[in-house]
Formats: structure tokens, sequence, C-alpha cells
């Protein structure tokens, strides 16, 4: 899929979430967001990308993608 | 005239907890405190003749028809205008009162025909009856003047005006004014040159009548006819159903000669209409039978290849073998569907089950991903279930009311009379939306405060007003303390009183002056009984979710959550948005907006289904698309939507769409989506099956067939034959299976059934063991997550960014005659009122652009172009424009972007960028051509 499309809907969500005080749980509800609305192909490519690179994402998003790791694995 | 077999009570009913108890013509009788002799003498089954009098209008005391005695009082009152009073004797027949009725009536035949036979209404004429009841046999006075040959008015393509039918009895007047709130009909002249005229002398098609039925159903004589009642007679049965249009949800009566509809009539015992309607259910149903319907199957191997029609058997064989091809060549989860709000409950919760249960994937989404999705997710969150917090009659409970992002009196008529009444009874008005729609100002409203924001800004209105309640001191302390959630709170109060938050730079962000602002949030807070409503101009933003909550806070910081008069209240689009996505069409949901990860819930539709599902969500329509362009999903099977019309970026559409191998189309037209389909199997109107909707304010009603399904099939049926195809047989004898089915694995609909529909008539969700009769208002006491959740909204800026290239910025919206993507109001005549789409410009920038009035002007975006026509207008402030996407030829979608909400991926219909200039182009064919073949042949 698109991966400059995946890059700004994943940033787009950060955005929303990094309004929280409390950045662990910001990255938290991003991962959360993550995990229950985005099929399983679309979190396997931004995983990939976050491990390969992740430039364009922004510092708080690609910190939750990367603890969905464990998600890809499974 | 009203629907066969109803009865009328002649004045509306009173809601007292006093009761009165007196004599009619010898009967003791009780009834509520306020109610009228001639309503308390019908329920008591004493008929009094009246003319004037009927029962959806206040009393009005003209014809002198329904006069009574009252022992030991002089004259004869008015018993519609008379109210009871306890103890006393009333007589209804005298040769007295017979003498005075039969000289009245007398009267009135003077300048009416005298034959009953003549009448067009099929001796329903309530003139003749009433002449019949009070024993007139002659008239003397034939031979004075009379309006017996004045000219009828036929301009209105649904129903006639006959003057000389017309006894001046100002019911059609008073229904238009206290009914439909429009205020279109007057009686003009005095004396003998009294007569009953639309406007200022106008023809009804010239005046400001929106053709809602109103005065054609309160007439008592044949002066106002439907004129399919004209073409096809009296009906000689009715059946009740519910409208397939717009998220209200009439109650309607279909009234039939054998299998053909005479006329449909709104149900006065229904709600939540209580027995009014809107041109497009009274009037725009014959699009169930216009000749464009597809009625058999068709196949094709490439959407190069002509149509070939094939039998049901062969049609539903080659999609199940296709959609099987494809995934053993792609993968399990390169197939998916599509449900519909058009549809019924029970067949969207079927395609649901067609792909869990056999494609064995979660690729299910629905239509309201590009509508109300945001809905979902914000209510969700903050109160704990995906729905309108209150009934529609709750908005005559409302001190303020919040109107934004919707315009009612266009896209949910029926709903914004009740809401105009309410404002005509001294309910406070604000109104934010970026155009000024019809309910700014408009005979006898005005709104208090209209905040005409920039497209894309209403968190930063939101937040603003949140601001104002929070820093003045005005929130309801004791709500929030008792009901939400204090840590959550905390957090908030912090974030909304911070000066980025305030009016003042909302200003900045909105247009709309701090001040406004302010007095706005002052208004809201004050109440005490303050509601929202809201429609699409909310969701479809890149912050569409971030608004819901937004709005949700307000609700909730100002305390007004949980009783009659307040509330969040989304007004959904399609009939049944709201049911469609309760039943399990997101691919992340099961029933009930359950997530299929947890286990617990799997197992419990694994026993039921009997097979294994798939924790994971699925696709939703966008990712869809992108993944089709990726080669990864390859198949989709659509009931009931147009996705190549209704979703933004045709091309990108269009192009996904062409990349799949197989395109299931189950549609009762051959529609633009089906321009790329492999399989078309033909559908059915909402007149041609049974089944459930559920309506914006979480009410399922029954759908009644009421004619054979055209093509042979309900389309319930026809999944069902699919999935057998598939080797998942469903066996299903009658809808009533399936939502018995709902209700054993979803706890909200665990006591709905369809006895008890019959029963009731409607059931609002909730309906289970807690609330076996449904219900009205929720989060009555406790939200249902328990506490009520504050969460942040920060202000963010649309990536959809004006430049010199693009310097206005569009945003779109419907008309009342026209519903939707047109599929079926293009089918009737309901064209006469908008056969084509125009695009709204300030005559400012119009001026500058050199466009005139009615000119073609081209609108680019920086995802295509469309050609339109202009028209210039100040209810479009200056760098906003505006159209409607009524019509596949002006494909305003061709301009709209991917950008989407944040949480939900709903498009960003409302903000995109455009440039429009004068052009010399045309569409490829115009609107109006093709209106002009449909037009005629249906009603």
């Amino acid at each position: 899929m698109d991966m400059a499309h995946l890059i700004k809907m994943a940033n787009e969500i950060g955005g929303y979430f990094e309004a929280m005080p409390d950045r662990a749980e910001a990255v938290n509800a991003i991962g959360a967001h993550l995990k229950s609305f985005w099929e399983p192909r679309m979190r396997r490519q931004i995983i990939d990308y976050a491990e390969h690179d992740g430039g364009e994402l922004k510092e708080i998003v690609r910190d939750a993608v990367l603890a969905l790791r464990a998600v890809k694995s499974s | 005239m009203l629907a066969i077999n109803d009865k009328d009570l002649g004045t509306p009913a009173r809601d007292s907890a006093t009761q009165v108890t007196l004599e009619i013509d010898g009967r003791s009788v009780t009834v509520p405190q306020g109610t009228s002799i001639l309503r308390a003498a019908a329920l008591a089954d004493v008929a009094i003749p009246r003319l004037c009098a009927t029962e959806s209008l206040e009393p009005f005391g003209s014809c002198r028809v329904c006069l009574v005695q009252i022992e030991g009082r002089n004259g004869c009152p008015a018993s519609c205008t008379t109210a009871v009073e306890a103890g006393i004797k009333v007589t209804t027949d005298s040769a007295a009162l017979a003498k005075l009725r039969r000289g009245i009536v007398e009267l009135y035949m003077s300048d009416h025909p005298l034959d009953p036979f003549e009448c067009k209404a099929g001796g329903k004429c309530e003139l003749h009856e009433v002449a019949r009841a009070v024993g007139l046999e002659q008239v003397r006075y034939n031979d004075g003047r009379n309006h017996l040959t004045l000219a009828s008015d036929d301009s209105n393509p649904y129903f006639s005006f006959d003057p000389t039918r017309c006894i001046l009895c100002s019911r059609c007047v008073r229904a238009c004014d206290d009914i439909q709130g429009t205020f279109a009909l007057t009686i003009d002249g005095r004396g003998f040159d009294s007569l009953m005229s639309p406007g200022q002398h106008q023809r009804y098609i010239d005046s400001e009548c929106v053709s809602c039925g109103a005065c054609v159903q309160a007439c008592p004589t044949d002066a106002l006819m439907e004129k399919t009642l004209l073409e096809k007679g009296r009906a000689e049965r009715a059946i009740v159903t519910t409208c397939g249009y717009c998220g209200v949800g009439c109650s309607f009566k279909a009234e039939l000669k054998g299998a053909d509809v005479v006329r449909m009539v709104p149900n006065k015992d229904g709600y939540p209409n209580h027995g009014h309607s809107c041109v497009k259910g009274r009037f725009a149903w014959g699009y169930a039978t216009h000749p464009d319907r597809v009625k058999r199957p068709m196949v094709r191997k490439r959407i190069s290849d002509p149509w070939r029609e094939v039998s049901w058997q062969e049609a539903i064989d080659y999609a199940a073998s296709e959609l099987r091809r494809v995934q053993k060549k792609y993968g399990r989860s390169s197939i998916g569907g599509i449900t519909s709000s058009r549809c019924t409950n029970e067949e969207a919760y079927l395609v649901q089950k067609l792909v869990r249960a056999a494609f064995g994937n979660n690729n299910v989404d629905t239509c309201a991903r590009v509508c109300h999705s945001p809905t979902g997710y914000g209510l969700k969150n903050a109160f704990g279930t995906p729905a309108g917090t209150q009934d529609f009659d709750s908005v005559m409970a409302a001190d303020v009311i919040f109107v934004i992002g919707a315009n009612p009196t266009e896209g949910h008529p029926v709903f914004a009379s009740i809401m105009k009444r309410r404002l005509r009874q001294g309910a406070r008005l604000i109104v934010a939306d970026p155009r000024a729609i019809e309910l700014v100002r408009m005979p006898h409203i005005e709104a208090d405060y209209f905040l005409q924001l920039a497209p894309g800004t209403n968190v930063a209105l939101f937040n603003a007003m949140a601001h104002v309640v929070v820093t003045e001191g005005l929130a309801d302390e004791a709500f929030v303390a008792e009901r939400c959630d204090a840590r959550e709170l905390k957090i908030w109060r912090e974030f909304i009183s911070s000066a980025r938050n305030s009016p003042e730079a909302a200003e900045k962000i909105s247009g709309v002056p701090a001040e406004k602002i302010r007095a706005a949030a002052r208004l809201f807070a004050k109440g005490p009984n303050s509601a929202i409503y809201y429609g699409l101009g909310v969701t479809e933003h890149s912050q569409g979710s971030t608004a819901v909550l937004a709005m949700a806070n307000l609700a909730m910081i100002t305390g007004n959550i949980g009783r009659p008069g307040v509330g969040v209240n989304p007004l959904r689009g399609q009939n049944n948005v709201q049911g469609s996505n309760d039943v399990g069409s997101f691919p992340h949901e099961l029933t009930g907006y359950r997530h299929v990860s947890d286990p617990k819930l799997r197992a419990d539709f694994e026993s039921v289904w009997h097979v294994k599902l798939d924790p994971e969500p699925g696709l939703r329509i966008p990712n869809m698309f992108d993944a089709a362009l990726d080669k990864s999903f390859m198949g989709l099977y659509v009931e009931g939507e147009d996705i190549a019309q209704s979703d933004p970026n045709s091309q990108h559409v269009a192009a996904a769409l062409e990349a799949m191998e197989i395109v299931i189309v189950q549609d009762i037209f051959m529609n633009e989506t089906a321009k790329y389909a492999h399989v078309f199997l033909p559908g059915s109107s909402f007149l041609e099956k049974d089944g459930t909707f559920t309506n914006a304010e979480r009410r399922i009603s029954r759908v009644r067939k009421v004619m054979p399904p055209l093509a042979g099939k309900e389309d319930w049926e026809v999944t069902c034959e699919l999935s057998r195809a598939l080797g998942y047989p469903m066996d299903y004898s009658h809808p009533s299976e399936i939502m018995d089915e709902i209700a054993r694995l979803t706890p909200t609909f665990a006591g709905v059934s369809y006895e008890k529909l019959d029963r009731l008539g409607s059931v609002q969700w909730p309906c289970n063991d807690a609330a076996p009769g449904g219900t009205q208002v929720m989060h009555a006491g406790e939200f249902v997550r328990g506490k009520g959740r504050f969460m942040l909204t920060e202000y963010v800026a649309t990536d959809e960014r004006t430049s010199s290239r693009f310097p206005l910025i569009l945003t779109t919206g419907r008309i009342l005659t026209q519903y939707n993507v047109g599929t079926q109001t293009r089918r009737t005549k309901n064209v006469t009122w908008h056969p084509e789409d125009r695009l709204e410009i300030n005559p400012h920038d119009a001026e500058q652009r050199g466009v005139r009035d009615g000119a073609w002007v081209e609108m680019s975006s920086r995802a295509g172009a469309i050609v339109l026509r202009a028209q210039i207008t100040e209810r479009v402030q200056p760098g906003v424009v505006y159209t409607t996407f009524h019509h596949p030829e002006t494909g305003a979608n061709v301009v709209t972007t991917e950008n989407s909400d944040w949480a939900t991926n709903c498009p960003e219909y409302k903000v995109t960028a455009v440039q429009v200039l004068p052009t010399t182009r045309r569409p490829e064919r115009l609107p109006a051509d093709r209106m002009l073949q449909a037009a005629p042949v249906a009603e």
C-alpha cells in the first residue's frame, strides 16, 4: 500500500494523541489505535518502514509503531 | 385527505395528569384536562360533524358545524374550541343543533359540487359526509355567485389545487404554518373574494411551498389531492412501513390498490414524524418502478465486455467461483464487502456475516465510513456508545438549540419542522456554519447567534466555547463531579483554559468574532436545557472525530446530558446509517460495537455461526482502494452503494475498481460503480422487502413488503444464495429470524423482535431486560461507559490549504428535493426543483473572476476539475464556494481529495481548495437532458 499515505495517516493519529501531557501514555494510545483500527498488512508495512527508516514519521509515532513489533511477529 | 381507515379525533391530544369526567349524550366520559369536547366525544364514539377541525391541528373554530349544547349554559359553543369541564352535561344532537348545522352546511354546499360522485375524493369528501350527517337534502342558494368556474393549479408535479372545491376552512394554511412551519399559504382577499393562495397570488410551483404534503393531507375535500390518487383512484388497503430516505426514518402508510402503490401517507400514529412528511418520503417513491430498474442478473468477464443477462443461478455461481479464485490466487484477505445504509439491518448483518464467516476475514465496511464514522469514534470514547443521546421529540424540551454543520430544513426536513415549532415557542438558537443556512433567518425564526466560521475550524470554535464556560465559572460542577472521570477532567480543564483555546485565538482561526463566541457560549451554558444537533459539516473533516469529542466535552461541562431537552445528536444522512453500524458493518467491530479482538465475544459468535473468526480488524473502504492498487485486494461485493460516485477523489476510486478482478454490484439501478463490475445482481427497493431500519434516534422500525420484488428476490435472499454458493449456507426463511439472531448475539438488542415491533410500532435501543420498551434518552444517571470521559481536542489545521493556485475553499451539502447521489430522486419528478448541481459563489469572488450568474465555470482542485453552472449568492462568504453532489454528470467528487479524519478515515469532503474560472467547456452530457428523459416516466 502507498507508503506515503500510511505515513500521513500515522502522523495524523500521532497529531491527535501527542497533546496528552504524559508522553508514555500518548505512545501507548497511538499504538492501541493502530492495533484497533489498522488491518495487519497496514501495520506490517508501517512497522517495516519504522524499522528501516522511519524518517518521515513523527518521533512519537515511530516510538509507538516500533512498540507494535511484537504484534507483527505474532 | 387522511390515510384510509384513519380515525380523526378532531383536535390534538392533551397531556395532563388531571383527569376530567363529564357527560356527553348521557355517557360518562373521562379524559385529560384540556381536551376539547369534540375529541372527548370522538373518544366515546360520539361523532360530532365538523369541517375546520382535524386532529393534527390546534382548533380554529371557524366552520361552526361542531356546535353543541351544554346544560345550564346559553348558546351553542363550538366543541372544538371548548375544553371539557368536570360534571358538565353535553348534548351533541338535538333539533336546534340539527337546524343550525344544516343551515351552515347548506351555505357551504351552495358553492360546492352537489353530487358526491362529482367529487374527485372518491366519495370521501368530508363536506359531503357532513352534509349527509346533518340531513341536508337540498340547497336553496344555487343561483347565487359561486367559485365553480375557477381554474385548477396543477403546477406542482405531485398534487393539484382545485379552488372550486375549496371551502376556506384554513386547514391547509394552518398545516403549512403549524406543522411544516413554512408559512407558504394564506387566505387571500376578504368576503366572497377570499381564496386560498400559495405565496402572493402565485402558483404552487412558484411559491415558497416545499411540497411536504401537509396541506394535501389536511384538506377535507378534494380541493388538494395527490395526482396519483386522482389517476389511480382510492386505495383498498394500507401497510405501515418506514421511509427509505434520510435518517429521520418516518413512518408511512403505503396505500395500495392490488400491488400498486397509490400513495404514501405519513402515519399519524408513527414515530418520529407523528403524521408529517417531506417531499421525498411523501411523493418521491416512483423510482421503485422506474423503467431503469434492472430486473435480470448480468455478468461479464471484463468490464470492457457488454453485459450478458443470465439466470440467478449462473450469476451467483459465477460470483462465488470468482471470489474463491481470487482468494486462492491472492490470499484469504484479498476480498471484502461493503454494506449499505440504504439496506435493512438484516441485510447489513448478513453481508458482514458473509464476509466474516464465508470470506474468512474482516474486510467489511459501510458507507458510514464516509459520513458519520467520526460520530461512532467520538461518542463511543466520550460516553461509551456511538449513538445519539436523545429521541427526536426531546427537542421540544430544549431551551437552547445549537445547530452546527447541519442543514435540517434541507437534509432532515421532518425533524426540522419539529425543531422549528420549538423555536417558534421561544427556544434560543445558535447556528454555526460556513454558509447561511435557512434556519439563520426564516419566517418567525432568527438565530440569536450565527457563527459563520471558516470551513475546517469547528474544533477551534468548540474549544473556545468550552474555554468560556470553564474560565467564566459557567461549568456545571455538580454534574461533572458526579458523572465524569475526575483525572481526565483535571487534565482537560488545564488544556481548555489555556490561551490558545480562547475565543480571541479562535477568532484568528475561524473568523468568528471573539465576543460573538463568548456570547454564544454563555447562552449555551445558561440553558437550562441546551442541545447540540450536528451533521456532516462536523464529521467530514480531517478533525471530524476531534470535533465530536469537543462537542461531547461541551455537553458534559455544561451538564447537558442524560435528560430530555439536551444531548449530542447526530443527524444521520441515510435511513439506516445507525442500523448498519449497529449490526457490525465496521471492519473492527461485531454487532453492538464490540471489537473483534475480544476472544469471548468471538467465541459467542463462533458458537452460533459455526466458523472460526479472524481476531484482526479488516480494511476500511479507503484502505481497500489503496490495497487494490497494491494488488493485495482484488475482489469486492458491494450491496446498495455507489462508491464510484459517492467516495472522494473519483479517479482514485475508479483506478482501484478497475484493478480488481471481481467486482459484484447489487443494486436497484445500473449505477456508476457498476461500470467497473463483473457481476450485477438486481436489488430490491424498500417497498419490496421485509426488515427493519434504525434511525438517528436509535429507533428500530419495521420495513414491510408492500409489493413483490421486481427482480424476484429480496436483497437478504441474494446474500444467502451467494453465501450458500461459497459453501457457507445461511438458512433463514424470513428476516425476523435474522433479527432474532442479532438479538441473541447483541446485548443492546436482546429485547428486540418482530413481534415486539409489531406490537409497539417501534423501539429505541438499548432494548433488553433492563429496558424492555426501549430507551428514549441515554446516559441518564450514569454514562454507558461509567464515567464520562473528557478527551483533549487540540485544534490541528487541515493539510488542505488554499494557495494562489487554489484560493477558494469548496464545501458541499445537499438540497431538500434530492437525496445523496440522486440515484433515487433523480428518477422522480423531484428534478422539477433541482435539475442540476450548481456552484454557489459570493458576489465578490464572482466579480473578481468575471463569473456571471448562471454562467458555466470550471472548478479545479489538486484532485481534478469539473464544469458546472454558477449561482451568485451571499449565502456563502467570500473565499468559500458550495455545491451539491446529486448529479453524476457534475461529478463533484472528482475534485474532492483523499484527506480524511485522523481516527476513522472519513473523507474531508467539506474542505477542498479550489479555483473557479469561467469556461467554454461543458459537461459531456447536460444533467437537464438526462432529467427530461427521466422525469415524465415516474412520480
